[in-house]
């Protein structure tokens, strides 16, 4: 395996080996490009992982501090826990439950097709649906997603089941085991999902993709990429010209180093990337690196997210088996009818008793709460994903009091929920209740959501320097070495999970910034 | 389909484990010997009374009652307080929030505290008037955790928690759902 040198200015630095870094970094290593991954988390294999919710959330979760406010209700109820994302080699990856699904073409023209929304700061991407195909197909392909080139799609569990039941008797027409990232039969060196459920916790049989089975040992083994597990980057740094010229880290012994870089990269998911923005301010950028427009940290989004769970006379058991393998996917139009914008997807669901205890009611106590646990193995569920819309007030910024461990501003996360998001989810419960009704429910939960796991849009795209922080590459429009890889990018957050849209942004920015370096333009 | 097995089953391995982590009078009473809830919990605590033990165990069972969980899988929940109550901030608002539950109890019922009160709905309402603050968050935010990450309870509930090892559900009735209509 490789191993570059701190003082060697040849490199991509890449901060974080999620869907955004890992992925980034396997292009360019395969491209011959030498990078470094510098990884916050420690490394865990998939012989690691362990099918047991509380052990596996405090072996792979982010839960250094970081602190919240407004008015959603993730801030009452989890108020140092905003996000539910992984802190480990291959990034919120390892926890993803594989849903891969293309935005639409309005998605990306989202302020041309919405219209200017009181209270929202919409704006169309700099890119289409168009120029991105070419680069989803890669990404299905690289990621074996079912229901693209020609693989099957997975079985469909008993959870899946009755969300079809209850979807065929409401008419609903595009409904499915979905399009996952998820060997419904061996492929890539890795094997056919076993149906073991724990999509969350990391996959123990390996089917599930992730850059930490795939993207990461493919660029290891090409010698031109070294991932450094356990290192904190706590400043990027730059020249008087305003050239970013390497990062300073905590590494996993507490030592400061001093990494240098022709090129960095910034992955560390939607609350970290701006707040290593923010905390790289210098005389020369007092508002944080790449901040000339004011936007770093603002305009986040986390997907109008719910769910609804449902018990029935006889058993379910919808923990046995994929976590997400089924969608309903006729709610994801736009249609303002409807009485808002955008759509959502309904997805399956299941959690463990021990997160359902933790999750279904928080706050939750008494009979109404202890009699819906009593029926837990009788429960259906499914999660509502929908497109949030952009506001400039929900916001990363530095705390002015906490610090990390290592004396750092912790990220302060504010949300407050557009109008169009709670109609969006009024509407989502109501379908969603239908659904199970359908099926034959006799008791139905409309749960509040969880922990944002879609981290959106705090360093946005934008095609004028003054509406956002990158480029149509990813590429920041103030600083022309140093790029943002991750979620943060997205320009809006559209109805579906983002894996697939970050991973096709990141091969794309491979060969941008491959193409950059090889005319000396970075 | 396949469903599983709800009763417990209980090896004297087990039970002997179950029993260290209650503690040694809990056990006794686990056991079937005839005693009151505080004296299960007399002479094992530091820091908090046995009253006081007994009492948070009570609490517990009324903010997640399960009629089918036996008293040990709530003195289990517990059990960890007495040594908490070391911080003296801790053991102060431990103790504080049960004198303020038995002093409730008496004025609107009556009784001889908290634990006398009779009806469940009768200490509901005692709980309800508590519900805002920190003693109560904290003891309904651990339960959360101390209660249901009990293993030996999952299979109650008809949870069957850790499957890899035993290669999933692939053949053990992940698509096995046998009655919906239509």
């Amino acid at each position: 395996m490789a191993k570059f040198d701190l003082n060697d200015d040849s490199l991509v630095v890449i901060v974080g080996s999620g869907a955004g870094g890992g992925t980034l970094g396997n292009e360019l290593a395969q491209k011959g490009i030498k990078v470094v991954i510098l990884e916050a988390g420690g490394r865990y294999e998939t012989q690691d992982f362990v099918n047991d919710e509380w052990e596996s959330f405090a072996q792979l979760a982010w839960t250094d501090m970081r602190t919240t406010s407004g008015s959603w209700r993730v801030a009452r109820d989890f108020p140092n826990l905003p996000a539910w994302i992984v802190k480990a080699v291959g990034g919120s990856t390892t926890h993803w439950a594989g849903a891969s699904l293309r935005f639409e073409e309005h998605e990306f023209k989202t302020r041309t097709t919405y219209g200017a929304l009181p209270g929202a700061n919409l704006l169309d991407w700099p890119i289409t649906l168009a120029e991105l195909e070419p680069y989803y197909d890669r990404a299905e392909k690289k990621m074996g997603v079912t229901g693209t080139n020609g693989i099957p799609r997975l079985p469909g569990n008993n959870n899946y089941k009755v969300l079809a039941n209850g979807a065929k008797k409401l008419g609903y027409k595009e409904f499915h085991s979905g399009n996952m990232a998820i060997n419904s039969q061996p492929r890539d060196g890795r094997g056919a999902c076993q149906q073991i459920g724990f999509c969350f916790q990391g996959c123990k049989s390996g089917a599930k993709w992730s850059t930490l089975v795939s993207e990461i040992p493919k660029g290891e083994a090409t010698g031109n990429m070294e991932v450094r597990s356990g290192c904190h980057v706590a400043k990027i740094e730059h020249d008087a010209t305003g050239k970013v010229t390497g990062v300073v880290y905590i590494d996993e012994k507490g030592a400061m180093q001093r990494q240098k870089a022709r090129v960095v990269a910034v992955a560390g998911n939607s609350i970290e990337s701006p707040r290593l923005l923010l905390n790289s301010a210098s005389s020369m950028f007092p508002d944080g690196l790449a901040n000339s427009s004011g936007q770093v940290g603002r305009n986040y989004m986390r997907h109008m997210t719910a769910s609804v769970y449902a018990t029935f006379e006889k058993p379910v058991h919808m923990y046995r088996g994929t976590t997400m393998a089924g969608i309903i996917r006729d709610e994801a139009r736009n249609d303002p009818k409807r009485g808002f914008v955008g759509g959502y997807e309904m997805e399956t669901l299941s959690l463990g008793l021990p997160f359902m205890a933790a999750f279904l009611e928080p706050g939750g106590w008494g009979r109404s709460f202890t009699s819906a646990m009593e029926d837990y193995d009788h429960m259906a569920g499914m999660w509502l994903v929908g497109e949030d819309m952009a506001r400039e007030t929900n916001r990363i910024t530095l705390d002015a009091t906490a610090k990390d461990k290592h004396g750092l501003p912790v990220a302060s996360v504010h949300f407050d929920d557009h109008a169009n998001d709670i109609a969006m989810r009024k509407h989502g419960f109501g379908q969603g209740v239908k659904v199970y009704e359908a099926a034959g429910a006799t008791r139905v939960f409309e749960t509040t959501p969880y922990p944002s796991t879609h981290n959106l849009g705090s360093n946005r795209m934008s095609e004028k320097a003054r509406d956002g922080v990158v480029n149509k590459y990813g590429q920041t429009h103030d600083i022309k070495n140093l790029f943002v890889s991750d979620g943060s990018q997205f320009t809006s957050g559209a109805a579906c999970n983002p894996t697939l849209t970050i991973v096709s942004l990141a091969i794309r920015q491979a060969e941008t910034i491959a193409g950059m370096m090889s005319r000396k333009d970075v | 389909m396949r469903e599983i097995d709800k009763q417990t089953k209980v090896g004297r391995r087990s039970f002997l484990q179950a029993s260290a982590a209650a503690g040694p009078a809990v056990a006794v009473a686990a056991a079937g010997v005839a005693t009151t809830p505080a004296s299960a919990w007399a002479g094992t605590t530091v820091n908090l009374t046995a009253h006081e033990m007994a009492t948070l165990q009570k609490l517990a069972r009324d903010i997640f009652p399960h009629d089918r969980l036996a008293d040990k899988y709530y003195a289990t929940a517990v059990a960890g307080y007495d040594a908490l109550a070391a911080d003296a901030g801790k053991k102060a608002m431990l103790k504080d929030g049960v004198a303020r539950l038995d002093a409730d109890a008496a004025a609107k019922f009556g009784a001889a505290n908290y634990m006398a009160v009779n009806w469940e709905a009768d200490r509901v309402s005692l709980i309800q008037a508590i519900t805002h603050t920190a003693f109560f968050g904290k003891l309904r935010g651990d339960l959360v955790v101390s209660l249901y990450n009990q293993k030996e309870l999952w299979a109650k509930f008809g949870y069957e928690g850790s499957s890899a090892e035993h290669g999933g559900y692939i053949k053990r009735g992940f698509d096995d759902i046998d009655w919906l209509q239509g």
